[in-house]
Order: C-alpha cells, then structure tokens, then sequence
C-alpha cells in the first residue's frame, strides 16, 4: 500500500514547521510505510515511554527535538522515569547515571509533556474517552485504553511514540481501525468464585498473554470485576507473558457486550478453555519461595496504586498494623499521591513501613534497602520482571496476604 | 572468483555498505539479543549466540521483539558495534526507527533493505549500492567454502 500524505503532513515534512516537525514526520513516514499504512491520522493524545535512562541515543534524540524548538501537537503524558522526583533520595545512582537520567525526563517537559510519570495515565486527567485515537506507549497502559476504555491505540514505543506526539499524527493501520479489533481467539473461563479475587483476574491475564499470540483475545465467563483496578491487573498481565496490547471480556468491556459483538459476527479461530488448575499453575509460576520465608519487603502498584486501591489498603495496614521494620513500597502517580496528602490519609501510615514512591517504579531502578530477601507482591507483572530486573525472590499474593505478611515477617497466604 | 550476482529491493533506509554477511534464518531481537557495547549476540535461544555483528551484513527473514530494540540499534549504531548493513525478507517498522534516527542524530547511515535472502550463506562478500532509480543493488561474491548449504 502506498502511504498518502495530506498538504498539511507535507509541510511538516519539509521542515515549514521546524527541523523537529521535520524529523519527526520524516521517521513517522518511514515506520508507517514499513507497517503499510495507507495513510495517517488524527490523534486526541498520546502517553511517551521515553523516560528511563537506557543510553545515549534515548536521550539526545530528545535534545535535538528541544533544539530545534519542537512541542507536541497533542496533550502528551509521560510514562515512569529513572527518579522519585517527588521524594529526593529515595532513588540511589551513581552520578555519572543520575545526571543523564535527570535530564532525559526534564528533557521531556521541554517538549510540553506533562509530568505525569506515571504508567497508569489513564488514571490522571488526560484519560482518554471511549472511540478516541490515541498513540501510546507502555504495554499496560495500551492494553487498558484499548480494552477498559475502547479507545484505540496500537503498541508504540522507542522513538515512535513521540513522533506521534509531536506530529499530531500517528499510522492509520492496526488496532486504530475497527475492524481490526475483532476477536480472532476464545477463552471460555470455566471457574467458579464466589467473590472473584484479585488474583483470579491476574493468573486468566497470564494465561491468555501466553496463549494469545498476536490474535485479539475473547474471554468468555469472567466474573463481574469488582472495579477496573482487577481488568487493570488482568491487562497488565496479559502483556507480560505475551504481547496484548486488546482483550474483550464479554459483557464486561465496552466493544464487546455479546459474544458476537467481540467476534464483529465471526467464529473464532479457535477456542481454549480456561480451569482453575490453569490459573493456579499460571499463579504458582510467579512465586519462588515457599510459604514461611522471611519477608524483606512488600512490593504494590505495579501498574501504579489507583486512588480506589489505596482506599482498600489504607484500611488493611490498619487492622494488621505490621511494624516498620519492613518496608511496604506502594507505587503510585504523583497526582493520585497530592490527592491522599491534601486529604490526609497518609497521616501515620510511615510507622506501619509504608513507604509511598511516585515517578517511577521498584523494579526499574534502585529503590529497595534489601536486594537478599524475599519481596511479596500482588503485582503478577512485578513478579514476572523483578527477578530478572533486580535480583530478588518474588512470593506472589493477594494484597491482604502481603499486608499480613509483612506483620508476620514471613510468607503467609491463606488458602484461595 | 566467482562473479557476482546482482539482485534488487527496497531501502528501508537508503545507504551503502559492504561487509561479510552473517546469516540467520531465524529473526534476533536487538533488545535482549545484542549488547550494544560489543555488538555480540546474547541472546541464549537464538543460534547466533556469540558471534558478532559488528561490520557484518546481517541477513534475516524478518525483525523480532520489543519496540526497545529501536533505541538498541540506535545506539549500536552510534557506538560502532551495530551491522554494516541489514537485509530482511520482511519490512520491519522497529529496525527501520533505530536506523532513520541514527541517521537523523549522528548521520550515519546503516541501509536497510528488504530483499530476496534465498541463496546466501554466512561468509558471502555482500555490496549494498544505490541504483539509479534510487532503490538498492545488492551484489554478492559468494564466499568459496560455505559454512552451511545454500537454501534456495
């Protein structure tokens, strides 16, 4: 297909808007025709994974694209960066990477990003609406926009994500056209749960990002979710084991009220049953210790904490009161972290360990006192990278657990 | 000597570039595939582990894995340890971004093509040109003594 540029894509394109439209539209160009769009369009926002430190190139990418006097087009949010720049200290770097690092994410502002830092920004202001077109990075967060909310993205990322943003504009072709959106595989859940936990909606994301492939999953018998934050959960961790970036849940999500509104009127290719000893085989994957290990720390907000999730913890620190001895890092956005200290509900808290962080995340930089102990999270994606990122070992459980947990100073997990 | 046998394709980013092919026929992700320090291939279920890109014509079906490998080949590229030159069977949007913005930033040019790979083996002396209509020429001595059998 040949890729049809508009007057205005034109004049971006041979720098009447400046070198930094310029270069932006020049790689959009070349990436759209390598993915064969046919054309570009329009986009209501977009969300830039740019901000961790990972080399030189990353960062003067950037620069050029602040001196050549570029801004984004479009309401721009930013995903985690290398810092807690919220809570100095809190982040320990040698020098020579703290002062690149630093830059990158001011280098970002620069540009006109909002400093969200967040990779939950669909729980800022800048969430977008259901149908809008969107061009956002982080796999969790497009998962979301396009399954929770319907808006549509495809998966960006390096580079691509702010070309987008800087343009206005992003590849007309993927998951930004309704048609591709259709479900092409089945999961029939076959799970019964009173009260469906966290972890349930966890380990059916883990199974259908191993299973899915590139095909758009269907999942059919999810119980009702309690909130978004479990759909959030099961995204998440769809698109950790595998590269989901749109799942429809039938009767749950919003393009997909019937089966055959999931399907767009097609059968599936093929259709997997999901049992309860698959989501318990899935679950017991991401924890390496055994019940009754030392807890060094507790680990949460992997996506970042949404108001309504510590609202449930805030409570739970309470009624266990574990002593400050082991940290309990809750990860979470600068603005849903402003919203708890103007109300208050923080008061107190640091003398049962908890130790909020904004900004970024515990397992992209070095955040943890103790790297030799056992972290317990309810994060299936924290589990899933962690070890691999910072050397720990993961025990995997229900928020409760982890609170209980951490009072106990050792692995404690109720029966599920 | 052999004579070399010419074929045609489409840059994905135009540049020349000669060097010994290294050929894969199985796609290796950049992010999590190669150090950008060295250039060698670390990725442990991938037959290439251990050898070196550096300076070869890298020759694969097709570009694999997280979009992070743009920023991998970026910085490859800039630091030196990145191939001469790629050849794929198959466009590939993520490789094509860490080519453009390596050309946009340090004006270094890796071409990248997508061409017919049949019939190339490791250790061919490979010559990427620009035709006259601007598209790419691709001329290859065939190595004497292949390490593996052509496929076809």
């Amino acid at each position: 297909m040949t890729l049809e540029l508009t007057a205005e894509d034109r004049s971006m394109l041979d720098g009447e808007q400046g070198p930094s439209a310029a270069a932006a539209m020049k790689i959009l160009v070349a990436f759209s025709n390598a993915v064969g769009a046919g054309g570009l369009l329009d986009i209501a926002g977009a969300h830039i994974d740019g901000c961790l430190y990972h080399g030189k190139a990353g960062l003067d990418f950037v620069e050029r694209l602040v001196e050549g006097g570029g801004r984004v087009q479009v309401p721009t949010t930013l995903n985690v960066g290398s810092f807690d720049l919220i809570h100095p200290g809190m982040v320990k770097m040698p020098a020579a990477e703290e002062v690149p690092a630093r830059r990158l994410m001011k280098a970002h502002l620069e540009l006109g990003c909002q400093a969200t830092f967040t990779c939950a920004p669909y729980q800022t202001r800048f969430r977008p609406a259901f149908g809008q077109q969107i061009a956002w990075g982080e796999s969790n967060a497009i998962v979301f926009a396009n399954s929770v909310i319907g808006s549509r993205t495809n998966r960006y990322g390096d580079f691509i994500d702010l070309c987008c943003a800087m343009t206005g504009r992003a590849p007309a072709w993927g998951l930004h056209l309704g048609e591709n959106r259709r479900g092409r595989i089945l999961f029939e859940l076959d799970v019964l749960d009173g009260e469906p936990s966290d972890s349930l909606f966890v380990g059916v994301g883990l199974f259908i990002g191993q299973a899915s492939g590139d095909r758009v999953p269907v999942i059919a018998g999810l119980p009702q979710p309690r909130d978004e934050d479990q759909l959030k959960a099961l995204g998440a961790a769809a698109a950790t084991t595998g590269a989901v970036a749109l799942f429809h849940a039938v009767g749950i999500t919003p393009e997909a009220m019937t089966l055959d509104e999931a399907f767009q009127g097609h059968a599936p290719d093929e259709t997997i049953r999901i049992t309860r000893a698959d989501i318990d085989h899935a679950l017991a994957r991401l924890s390496s210790v055994r019940d009754g290990a030392p807890v060094a720390a507790v680990s949460l907000g992997t996506p970042h904490f949404s108001y309504e999730e510590w609202m449930r913890l805030l409570p739970l620190l309470r009624e266990a009161a574990p002593g400050r001895r082991i940290p309990i890092y809750v990860n979470t956005g600068r603005a849903t972290l402003a919203r708890l200290q103007e109300e208050g509900a923080l008061a107190g808290m640091e003398a049962f360990g908890l130790v909020p962080v904004a900004d970024t995340c515990t397992y992209v930089t070095s955040i943890l006192e103790r790297l030799d102990g056992v972290v317990m999270t309810n994060s299936g994606k924290w589990a899933h990278y962690a070890p691999g990122n910072i050397g720990v070992s993961v025990a995997f459980a229900e928020m409760r657990d982890c609170i209980r947990s951490a009072a106990a100073g050792h692995v404690v997990r109720s029966a599920s | 000597m052999t004579r070399p046998v010419e074929r045609t394709g489409t840059f994905q980013l135009a540049g020349e570039a000669k060097g010994q092919a290294l050929v894969f026929s199985q796609a290796l992700s950049f992010w999590g595939g190669i150090d950008a320090e060295t250039g060698e291939i670390t990725d442990h279920s991938h037959p290439g582990l251990g050898q070196n890109v550096a300076g070869r014509i890298l020759v694969m079906p097709s570009g694999r894995g997280s979009s992070s490998s743009s920023s991998v080949l970026a910085e490859a590229i800039r630091r030196g340890t990145a191939p001469a030159g790629i050849l794929l069977e198959r466009p590939d949007p993520i490789l094509a971004v860490g080519a453009i913005v390596a050309e946009f930033l340090y004006d270094i040019r890796m071409p990248l093509v997508v061409c017919d790979i049949s019939n190339l083996v490791s250790g061919d002396q490979i010559d990427i040109g620009i035709g006259k209509d601007g598209g790419p020429i691709i001329r290859v001595h065939p190595a004497i003594n292949p390490a593996a059998p052509r496929r076809q």
